[in-house]
C-alpha cells in the first residue's frame, strides 16, 4: 500500500510536463487522427531554433545546451526561442534577450570580444608558433654533419 | 572493528612512508644496498597496509557495518551486493582510498620488477612515488577519513548516489580511470628519479618510462571510452561527450601521454627531444593532479564534482608543491637536456612525429585554456562566462582533422629519409581510401564539411596503415614462404610495438568516424504517445505497447514498452525506464538503446501520466555510435599488443640505433624496414 | 642542477598557483543576475491561490505589473516540489501579513508546477497570506532570468528591480530590503496606494 502511494505521489510530479506540453506551448501537433504522431510542422524554423538553442546554456543542468537538455526549463526556453524567431527577430536579438536576462554566462561560447579573445586566439597562435619552431628545428637538424645515406 | 583496523593501518602507513622517504633520500645519495633495501621495504609495507585498509572498507561495506562513516554515507541494506562493493569508489573518501591503494600497488610492482637494476634511478623513483603516496595518506587520516566512528550506529543508510547504481559500466569506468590516471605517476616518478640520479641524459630511463606510460595510457584510453559509453547509456540526452571539466581533466593527460608515446621513440632512436620528453612526462602528471583538483575543490562546477570541503585546500597545497618542484627540477636540469639532434631529411617519419607532438600539445592547451578561462575571465572582468561544447568543438575539429591525416602519413613514411619516388609510392595510393569513404559518406547523406573531412582523411589513413601491415605480410610471405595468416601473426609477434601502433591507429579512426557520423547525421523526435500510437524516426517505426510500474528492492521503476514495427510485424521491443530512488528528489532515467552495426535507436522516457494513459518519449537515431565503442576496444588491443614483451630485442635494437643504412639486399632491406620499430 | 633556471621555473609556477588559489574563494554556482537596476519585466498572470484576508485576491483575476506601479513589489518564485521553498514559506507569509496596509505587495509565482499541486501544498503548509499566480510555460520565470527556485525579486516603486534573493529568504533580509525600499518611496513622495 505504501509503495502504491509513493508511486502515485512521485508520479504526480510528472503530470506537470505532460499538462504543459499541451497545444499552444510549442509541443508537437495535438490529437493525431491516426496512430502516428506528426512532428513539428515547420522544419526550417526548427532548424533555426536548434542552431540558436545549441548556443544557449541550460541554467539547471551541468554544461548542457538547451537543445540537448531534456529538462523542463530547457524545453520552455526553446519555446521562447522558437516564438521569437517566428515573430521575426534575428538570432542576434534572441541571444541578446537571453544575455539580458541571465548574463553572459548563458552563452556556451564566450562572445568573441575583449578578453574573451584569448580563448580563441591562443590556440591559433600556438599552432603558428609551433609550426615555426618545427620548421626551424627540422632545418637545423637536417644541416647534417654526418653523411646522408639511402636505404 | 573494521574502522579501527582501517584507520590504524592508514596511520601506520603514514609513518612507514615518512621513514621510507628518508631512507630513499639516503639511498639516492649514498647508493648503499642497505638504504636501497630499506626504501624498497617501505614501498612493499605501504602496499600491504593500504591493502589491509581497503580490505577492511570492503568488508565493512558488504557486512553493512554502519559504524564506519563511509558506510553510513553510501551503504544501504537495500542495495544489491554488486553495487555495494563498487560503492567503494562512489563518493569522495572511498575514491581517495581507492586512489591510494592503486598508487601503492603501482609503486610495489615498479619496485619489484626493477629491484635488481643498478644505480640510483629506482631508489629515487621509489622515493618520488612514496612522496605522492604521502599526500594521499595524509588526506586519508585527515579530511578524507572514511573510517570515522559513527555513534550511535545507524541501522541503515541512504545508499550510493542513484546515478551510480543504474549501470554496470559503473563497475568498469572508475577502476580503469584510476589505473590510468594514477598510473601516470609512474612515468613522472621515473623522470624525477632520472633527474635526481643524474641519469636523465641516458636512454635507459626513456625505455622504462615508455613502457609504463603505454600501460597507463591503455587503461586511460579504455577509461575514457567507458566513461563516454556510460554517459551515453545513463544520462538520457543521447550524447557521450560534453566537454565537462572532469571529462577534459581526463582527456588532457591522455593527449600529452599520446604525444610522449611518439616522441619517446624519437629519443630512443635518435637521442632527440630529451628536454621535451621530460616536460611531457612531468606535464602529464601535473595535469592529472590539476584535473583531480578541479573536480574536488569546488572551483569549477561540473557534473562529476564531489562534495567540497577543506579537502580543496589540501589539493591546492599539493598542486602548488608539485608545480614548484616539477618546474624547478625540469628547468634546473634543462641545460643537460639539449637535443643532440640530427635528421636525414625533412621528408621522414621523424618530421611527422614532430608535427604530431605539436598538434597534440596544442590540442591540450586549447582544452586547458578553455576549461580554466571562466576563472580567468572572472578574475579579470568580474563577470562569469561559460566555455562549453560549441567552443571546444569548433576549436578542436581542425586539430583532429590534421591529426587523423598525420596518423596515415606517419606509418607510411620511413625513418630517416624518403626519396621522391618513395614518397609517391607511399603517399598517393591511400587516396583511394579517401575517395571510397567520401563516396560512401556522401551517399549515406553526410553533408557537414568537417565530418566529411574527418571521414575522408580517416579513409586515407586506414588504407595507409593497412597497407603497411599488408606490405609486411607480403615481405614475410616472399622471404619465408609463410601463408598469409601465419605471416600476419608473425608480423604482429615480430614487432609488437609497431603492430600495436597500427592497431591503435585503426581504433582511433573507427572512433573518429563514429563520432563524425553520429554528431553530424543525428536525428531526433519527441512525441507524446498513447498505447497503440507510433512515432517514426530514420525509417523505423516504434509503437507504444504499454506503460508499467514496478517495485524493486532499492527503487521504484516506471517504464514504457515500445515495439519496433517492420512490415507489420514486431521486430523487437525496447523499454526505456525512469527510476525513483528514495534518497533523491529527481528520478534517474534509464534510456533504452537498440544497437546495430550502422547505428543506434535511442529512446528516453521524458514524462508520463500517473494513470499510464500516455507517455512522452524522445527518440534519437545515432548513426555509427557502436563504432566508437568498437574502436575503443581496438585501441586497447593495440596497447596490449605493444606492451607484451618481445623476445630477441637486443639484436634488433642494435639495428634500430643506426640511421637507415644501405648495403642490404632489397628484400632484406624491406624486411628490416618493417621489422625495426 | 642549474639553480638560476630552477628559480625561473618556480617563478613560472606562481601565477598559476595564484589563479587556482583565488579560484577557491569563488563559488561557481553563484551567478549574478543582470536584472538589478533595470526595469522589471512586465507580466500579466492570473491568480490561482487567493491568499488570506486582508491580502486576498480573487481566483482567476489577472494581476498586471503595470497596475502595481507606485508600490514596492516582492515577487517570490516557488514550486510544490521545491524543498528549500518550505524553509521560507512561513517567514514570507508572516512578513507579508506584518506589512499589510503599507504600500507593498507580496506575490507568489508558481514555477513549472500544476496549480492543483500548488494549492494542495499551500493547504499542507497551513495557508499562504498573499496570493499566488500561475506562470504557464515559465515565460515570466525566463523573463526574470530564473535559475531555480526559490528566488525572490524586490521591485521598487518605480518598477525597477532593486534586489534579487537566490535561495530561501530570511526574515531579516525581507524586512531590511522592504524597509529600505519603503523608506525611499516615502522620501520620493510616491502616492501611497492601499493593497488592492
Amino acid at each position: 500500500m505504501k509503495c502504491a502511494v509513493r508511486f502515485v505521489v512521485v508520479a504526480a510530479l510528472w503530470a506537470g510536463p505532460l499538462a504543459s506540453a499541451g497545444p499552444g506551448q510549442g509541443a508537437p501537433a495535438s490529437a493525431p487522427p491516426s496512430g502516428v504522431v506528426t512532428p513539428a510542422v515547420d522544419s526550417a524554423l526548427e532548424a533555426r531554433t536548434s542552431a540558436i538553442a545549441s548556443q544557449l546554456r541550460c541554467p539547471v543542468c551541468q554544461g548542457l545546451s538547451i537543445q540537448a537538455s531534456p529538462s523542463e526549463l530547457a524545453q520552455q526556453m526553446r519555446s521562447v526561442v522558437r516564438d521569437q524567431l517566428a515573430a521575426g527577430r534575428s538570432p542576434a536579438d534572441v541571444q541578446a534577450y537571453f544575455v539580458s536576462k541571465y548574463g553572459e554566462w548563458i552563452l556556451l561560447s564566450p562572445a568573441p570580444r575583449g578578453i574573451n579573445l584569448i580563448v580563441y586566439a591562443l590556440p591559433v597562435l600556438l599552432v603558428l608558433g609551433g609550426l615555426l619552431a618545427v620548421v626551424l628545428a627540422v632545418r637545423r637538424w637536417t644541416t647534417a654533419p654526418a653523411e646522408s645515406v639511402t636505404h | 572493528m573494521n574502522g579501527l583496523i582501517g584507520h590504524g593501518a592508514l596511520l601506520i602507513s603514514v609513518a612507514v612512508i615518512v621513514l621510507g622517504i628518508g631512507a630513499g633520500v639516503m639511498a639516492g645519495r649514498l647508493r648503499t644496498q642497505d638504504w636501497i633495501n630499506a626504501v624498497y621495504s617501505a614501498v612493499y609495507t605501504n602496499f600491504a597496509l593500504v591493502t589491509i585498509a581497503t580490505g577492511a572498507m570492503v568488508v565493512a561495506l558488504v557486512t553493512h557495518d554502519f559504524s564506519v562513516s563511509y558506510v553510513a554515507q553510501v551503504g544501504s541494506r537495500a542495495t544489491p551486493l554488486f553495487y555495494t562493493i563498487i560503492s567503494l569508489w562512489s563518493a569522495l573518501e572511498g575514491s581517495i582510498l581507492f586512489w591510494g591503494w592503486v598508487l601503492s600497488l603501482y609503486a610495489a610492482v615498479v619496485v619489484w620488477t626493477n629491484r635488481r637494476r643498478a644505480g640510483a634511478l629506482v631508489p629515487w623513483s621509489a622515493t618520488a612515488l612514496l612522496s605522492v603516496s604521502l599526500f594521499f595518506a595524509i588526506l586519508l587520516i585527515g579530511p578524507a577519513n572514511p573510517f570515522h566512528l559513527v555513534y550511535p550506529v545507524p541501522t541503515d543508510g541512504p545508499g550510493p548516489n542513484p546515478l551510480l547504481q543504474n549501470h554496470i559500466l559503473m563497475a568498469v569506468h572508475p577502476p580503469l580511470l584510476y589505473l590510468g590516471y594514477v598510473g601516470m605517476t609512474v612515468p613522472f616518478a621515473f623522470a624525477v628519479g632520472a633527474m635526481l640520479s643524474g641519469e636523465i641524459g641516458s636512454n635507459d630511463w626513456i625505455k622504462l618510462t615508455h613502457r609504463w606510460t603505454l600501460l597507463s595510457w591503455g587503461f586511460l584510453s579504455a577509461a575514457i571510452i567507458a566513461g563516454m559509453w556510460w554517459s551515453y547509456e545513463v544520462l538520457g540526452w543521447g550524447g557521450y561527450w560534453a566537454w565537462d571539466p572532469v571529462e577534459n581533466a581526463s582527456f588532457m593527460p591522455w593527449l600529452t601521454a599520446t604525444a610522449f608515446l611518439h616522441s619517446a621513440i624519437m629519443q630512443e632512436r635518435r637521442g632527440m627531444l630529451r628536454l621535451w620528453n621530460v616536460n611531457l612526462v612531468v606535464g602529464t602528471f601535473v595535469l592529472t593532479i590539476l584535473g583531480t583538483f578541479l573536480t574536488r575543490s569546488g572551483i569549477i562546477s561540473s557534473v562529476h564534482a564531489f562534495t567540497t570541503g577543506t579537502i580543496g585546500y589540501f589539493f591546492l597545497a599539493f598542486i602548488a608543491l608539485v608545480l614548484v618542484a616539477s618546474l624547478g627540477l625540469v628547468a634546473g636540469n634543462s641545460d643537460r637536456l639539449g637535443s643532440v639532434g640530427h635528421l636525414d631529411s625533412a621528408a621522414s617519419r621523424e618530421t611527422v612525429f614532430l608535427l604530431n607532438n605539436l598538434f597534440l600539445t596544442v590540442f591540450m592547451f586549447t582544452v586547458l585554456v578553455g576549461t580554466l578561462f571562466p576563472l580567468v575571465a572572472e578574475a579579470i572582468r568580474g563577470v562569469k562566462v561559460s566555455v562549453g561544447e560549441p567552443f571546444f568543438n569548433r576549436m578542436s575539429l581542425p586539430v583532429v582533422i590534421v591529426l587523423v591525416f598525420l596518423m596515415g602519413v606517419g606509418p607510411a613514411l620511413p625513418w630517416g629519409r624518403a626519396s621522391r619516388d618513395e614518397l609517391r609510392r607511399k603517399l598517393v595510393p591511400p587516396a583511394a581510401g579517401t575517395a571510397l569513404l567520401l563516396a560512401i559518406a556522401l551517399a549515406a547523406g553526410m553533408r557537414n564539411a568537417y565530418a566529411l573531412a574527418v571521414v575522408a582523411l580517416a579513409g586515407y589513413s586506414i588504407v595507409a596503415n593497412a597497407r603497411e601491415i599488408v606490405i609486411g605480410m607480403q615481405a614475410r610471405h616472399e622471404a619465408h614462404g609463410e601463408a598469409w595468416g601465419v605471416a600476419l601473426l608473425k608480423l604482429a609477434g615480430g614487432n609488437r610495438r609497431r603492430f600495436g601502433g597500427y592497431l591503435a591507429h585503426i581504433g582511433v579512426f573507427a572512433v573518429a568516424i563514429g563520432i563524425a557520423a553520429s554528431s553530424s547525421m543525428r536525428s531526433d523526435r519527441e512525441a507524446t504517445l498513447k498505447p497503440g500510437e507510433s512515432v517514426t524516426i530514420a525509417g523505423r517505426t516504434l509503437r507504444l505497447k504499454s506503460v508499467w510500474g514496478r517495485e524493486e528492492t532499492q527503487r521504484s521503476v516506471v517504464g514504457a514498452t515500445l515495439e519496433f514495427v517492420e512490415n507489420g510485424r514486431v521486430a523487437a521491443i525496447i523499454e526505456p525506464r525512469m527510476n525513483f530512488y528514495p534518497a533523491s528528489q529527481q528520478p534517474v532515467p534509464t534510456p533504452a538503446v537498440r544497437s546495430s552495426l550502422l547505428g543506434d535507436v535511442y529512446v528516453n522516457l521524458q514524462a508520463f501520466r500517473p494513470d499510464g494513459s500516455n507517455v512522452t518519449v524522445k527518440v534519437i537515431y545515432e548513426p555509427l555510435v557502436p563504432w566508437i565503442w568498437a574502436g575503443g576496444l581496438i585501441v586497447v588491443l593495440g596497447a596490449i599488443t605493444s606492451i607484451l614483451p618481445q623476445r630477441v630485442r637486443v639484436a634488433r635494437e642494435a639495428d634500430a640505433r643506426q640511421p637507415a643504412t644501405g648495403a642490404r639486399g632489397a628484400l632484406a632491406g624491406l624486411h628490416a624496414n618493417v621489422e625495426a620499430t | 642542477m642549474n639553480w638560476r633556471r630552477a628559480s625561473l621555473g618556480v617563478a613560472a609556477a606562481l601565477p598559476v598557483i595564484a589563479l587556482l588559489a583565488w579560484g577557491m574563494t569563488r563559488d561557481p554556482k553563484d551567478i549574478p543576475s543582470p536584472l538589478p537596476g533595470k526595469s522589471a519585466p512586465s507580466f500579466a498572470l492570473s491568480v490561482f491561490a487567493p491568499g488570506q484576508q486582508p491580502l486576498a485576491r480573487t481566483i482567476g483575476d489577472t494581476v498586471r505589473l503595470a497596475d502595481l506601479r507606485g508600490q514596492v513589489v516582492v515577487l517570490n518564485f516557488w514550486a510544490s516540489w521545491c524543498l528549500s521553498c518550505r524553509d521560507e514559506h512561513v517567514t514570507l507569509s508572516a512578513v507579508a501579513r506584518r506589512y499589510a496596509g503599507k504600500p507593498i505587495q507580496f506575490l507568489g509565482v508558481l514555477y513549472n508546477d500544476e496549480p492543483v499541486s500548488g494549492t494542495a501544498w499551500i493547504k499542507e503548509m497551513g495557508g499562504q497570506s498573499y496570493a499566488s499566480l500561475n506562470d504557464p510555460g515559465a515565460r515570466t520565470a525566463i523573463d526574470y532570468g530564473l535559475y531555480g527556485v526559490p528566488e525572490t525579486f524586490f521591485l521598487d516603486v518605480h518598477g525597477r528591480v532593486a534586489y534579487k534573493q537566490t535561495g530561501p529568504a530570511s526574515a531579516q533580509v525581507l524586512a531590511r530590503v522592504a524597509d529600505s525600499l519603503l523608506a525611499v518611496a516615502e522620501k520620493d513622495g510616491a502616492p501611497t496606494k492601499r493593497n488592492q
